[in-house]
């Protein structure tokens, strides 16, 4: 059996309505759960940006992106390992702030894990924190002896390591050959 | 430029400007408009009123495989829409070209489940090429010409344009360019160099090569590419079902169908031979039988355009994304000339044995009721093997592949990779209509003729000349076949009552004859096919007759029962 990773698939997409149905049906067609999915700009003008996380084999993510692409409006998409990424993910935690402040621990836990307040009043106090999954979920379970009123966490943002965007040098060759299809 | 016209008017101009001359539809509230505007193109356009619009939609599928350009179907918002669904679907399994426009409710109302509307760019998105909701009249010719491009394009498929009707009334000024690029889209890659030469090292040094190929070859128009192929490296061949007729039946390299019903020598080769190179195929279950053992002792070139269908099911040791004419053109400039003539009479043997286990007796069967391949086979001699077969689903469909014989291509018309009962009828219609000179000849079963048999209504007012051949078993055939070998035969539901087909042929005004005897059919079927006009041919055959050679379900494709209870011999 070939190993199950976890997948990073970073999605280039023209803006059209509808799209990120049909994409996340091709995961869902094949019983691969999206773990999470952020969508917004790119750095190009008019280019869309999908990422989403999922569970697979190779193999399996490999074709899932074949079929992706084929969908008339992808301009390209790649895979990822994390390794192969710099990402994020934003969590953030409500907690009854009586309770916080009881316990002593709101100094420590905020250095410890880079967090920060980003509201407190008498009744909750909500928690920002940045970072890994598992960082978020760290903090997460700590929290939990205070209390946890709510929380929630963001879909992966993700930059590769490549220089620019990857998509540019594709879109740069498309634009060369829109140019001989003009001329002929 | 600064006149303006409403959408409609600028609706029917850009199919026109398309090259479209012929529609397949059915009118209803929110398409009112356009059937309105078509009043003043009626001598440009045939519309074909369906009775129902899967109708319309498998007639537009004959009409595109059997020209290859795209069918054009119009139907209203809401049932109309739904109605097409299946098409769809089968069209995009079988990556048939087709643009289909419907009705929507004026964009104002959109999302409030008004009267008749039903989502259609969500229902369809997953089943089409591409999908687009036209909203404002100034998208109209935009939405056309990318519609047009995608569907006839790469690897062929429907595209649905969702009209609402206030884009359908409003004015617009109109100027037509045909797409001719789209940045996201790369309909023709170009094969890659590296894949070429490791191809051509495997075929040149193969002592046992095997092509099987499929509908990528007819729609690429490469049948003259790959004759010249097979010749110079002088490699035998077994087609797909939608490959039948891309290659001429007599063609001397030609081994005939692969598959669960396919011929018995392309199927036992698959798993004998060195080097399998597969063109324009997709490795669908109905052709591999189980994965795990197919061909695993081969090494397996894969050409496809779609380069989301290779290492789909099987990982080929080279993969050649590209169009299969200019492909095989290339291979066939680089490869040796060769000979593999052990190899090839080899396949004589298997050959031997199914004709006389199983075909002698199915198209000349002594004595008793008229088989189906009889039937079929008749119609290839009495039509000089040139007419146009088109099939519903069911044994009706594996006797016509099996036993038609084709000289010319895109002369096989069947629904394979959703195999759609009630396709046929429908489809039959398309295909005559598009190929008015040709003989349409359409083998269905007594089932699936009553999934669409309102289309006769079709055939009556629009006069299509379309030879009907039923084989009539009085059983949903294919389903009992099942049930009388893996069930115990417990024929539950499949035997079917069946109405009197002379009087609903007279009906409709459509000219019938009943054969139950093996001395008559020869001279029924040289009376249909006599002259231009729709006929209904009533073949009584023989009621509980099995599909043979068979590879069971779950087994490989070497495995294979040439009767009830006998196996193919290695
Ligand atoms: C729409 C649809 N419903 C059900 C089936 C399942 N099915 C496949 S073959 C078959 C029997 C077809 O019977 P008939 O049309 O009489 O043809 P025969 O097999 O007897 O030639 C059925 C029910 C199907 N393929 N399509």
């Amino acid at each position: 059996m070939e190993e199950i990773k976890n997948y990073t698939v970073i999605i280039y997409t023209e803006n059209q309505i509808g799209l990120l149905a049909q994409i996340s049906n091709i995961f869902t067609r094949r019983s691969m759960s999206i773990w999470s999915l952020s969508a917004g700009p790119s750095s190009i003008d008019g280019i869309h940006n999908i990422t989403i996380t999922t569970d697979a084999t190779e193999r399996r993510i490999r074709e899932a992106v074949r079929q992706i692409e084929k969908r008339v409006d992808v301009i390209k998409a790649f895979f990822y390992v994390e390794d192969q990424l710099v990402y994020r993910e934003l969590a953030m935690y409500k907690v009854p702030t009586g309770k916080l402040l009881d316990s002593g621990e709101l100094e420590s836990l905020l250095s410890k894990y880079n967090a920060r307040i980003v509201e407190m009043n008498k009744t909750f106090t909500v928690i920002q924190k940045t970072g890994y999954t598992d960082e978020t979920q760290a903090l997460h379970d700590e929290l939990k002896n205070i209390g946890v009123l709510q929380f929630v966490r963001s879909g992966r943002v993700a930059i590769s390591r490549t220089m620019q965007e990857p998509v540019f040098k594709f879109l740069q060759k498309r634009e060369r050959e829109k140019e001989k299809i003009n001329k002929s | 430029m600064n006149k303006t016209i409403t959408g409609s008017e600028a609706m029917w101009l850009s199919l026109i400007a398309e090259g479209v001359d012929t529609v397949f539809g059915y009118p209803g509230g929110q398409i009112i408009p356009v059937y309105d505007t078509l009043c003043d193109f009626e001598d440009r356009i045939r519309h074909i009123l369906v009775r129902h619009e899967q109708g319309a939609i498998h007639a537009a599928q004959g009409y595109a495989r059997s020209t290859g350009e795209p069918g054009v179907v119009i139907v209203t918002s809401g049932p109309g829409a739904t109605n097409v669904i299946t098409g769809v679907v089968d069209a995009m399994t079988d990556s048939t070209p087709l643009v289909v426009i419907t009705g929507q409710v004026p964009s104002a109302a959109l999302g409030t489940d008004a009267f008749q509307e039903a989502d259609v760019t969500g229902l369809t998105g997953p089943i089409t090429k591409w999908n687009y909701q036209i909203r404002r009249p100034e998208e109209i010719a935009w939405a056309i010409s990318r519609a047009f491009y995608i569907a006839r394009t790469g690897r062929p498929g429907p595209v649905v344009l969702d009209f609402t009707k206030d884009a359908q009334n409003g004015k617009t000024e109109f100027s037509y360019e045909k797409c001719k690029f789209i940045r996201s889209y790369i309909p023709n890659p170009k094969p890659s160099d590296q894949a070429i030469d490791k191809a051509i090292a495997l075929i040149d040094n193969a002592k046992k090569p095997l092509v099987v190929f499929g509908q990528g070859v007819t729609i690429s128009g490469a049948g003259k590419e790959l004759q010249a192929f097979l010749e110079k490296a002088d490699i035998p061949a077994g087609a797909t079902m939608l490959g039948l007729s891309a290659l001429p039946s007599d063609f001397p390299l030609y081994q005939g169908m692969i598959g669960m019903h396919g011929n018995v020598a392309p199927n036992i080769k698959t798993n004998e031979c060195d080097v399998l190179i597969a063109v324009g195929m997709r490795f669908s279950d109905r052709v591999t039988g189980t994965v795990s053992t197919y061909a695993k002792q081969a090494k397996i070139i894969h050409i496809d355009i779609d380069n989301a269908e290779l290492g789909k099911i099987i990982t080929p040791e080279v993969a050649i994304c590209g169009d299969a004419k200019k492909v095989l053109s290339i291979l066939t400039e680089k490869i040796q000339k060769n000979s593999h003539e052990a190899w090839v009479k080899s396949f004589d043997h298997c050959r031997e044995v199914e004709r006389k286990k199983v075909i002698d007796m199915e198209i000349s069967g002594g004595e008793g009721p008229i088989r189906m391949g009889e039937a079929v086979a008749m119609v290839a001699d009495v039509s000089g093997d040139k007419a146009v077969i088109v099939t519903d689903v069911g044994q009706n469909q594996l006797s016509a592949a099996r036993y038609s014989r084709f000289t010319k291509g895109r002369s096989f018309i069947t629904s394979g990779g959703l195999g759609t009962m009630g396709f046929g009828l429908p489809a039959a219609i398309g295909a005559k209509i598009a190929t008015p000179k040709k003989q349409v000849c359409l083998f269905v079963g007594d089932g699936g003729i009553q999934m669409t048999i309102q289309e006769l209504g079709t055939i009556m007012q629009e006069h299509v000349g379309v030879k009907i051949v039923l084989l009539n078993n009085n059983w949903l055939g294919n389903v009992r076949q099942w049930q009388e070998m893996f069930f115990d035969r417990r024929y539950s539901q499949t035997r079917m009552l069946n109405p009197d087909y002379k009087l609903i042929a007279e009906a409709y005004g459509i000219r019938y004859r009943a054969v139950e005897d093996k001395k008559d059919l020869r001279k029924a079927v040289t009376e249909m096919l006599s002259d231009d006009e729709p006929f209904l041919l009533d073949v009584h055959v023989l009621e509980e007759s099995n599909i043979m050679p068979m590879i069971p379900p779950g087994k490989g494709i070497d495995q294979i029962m040439l009767n009830e209870k006998e196996w193919y011999q290695k």
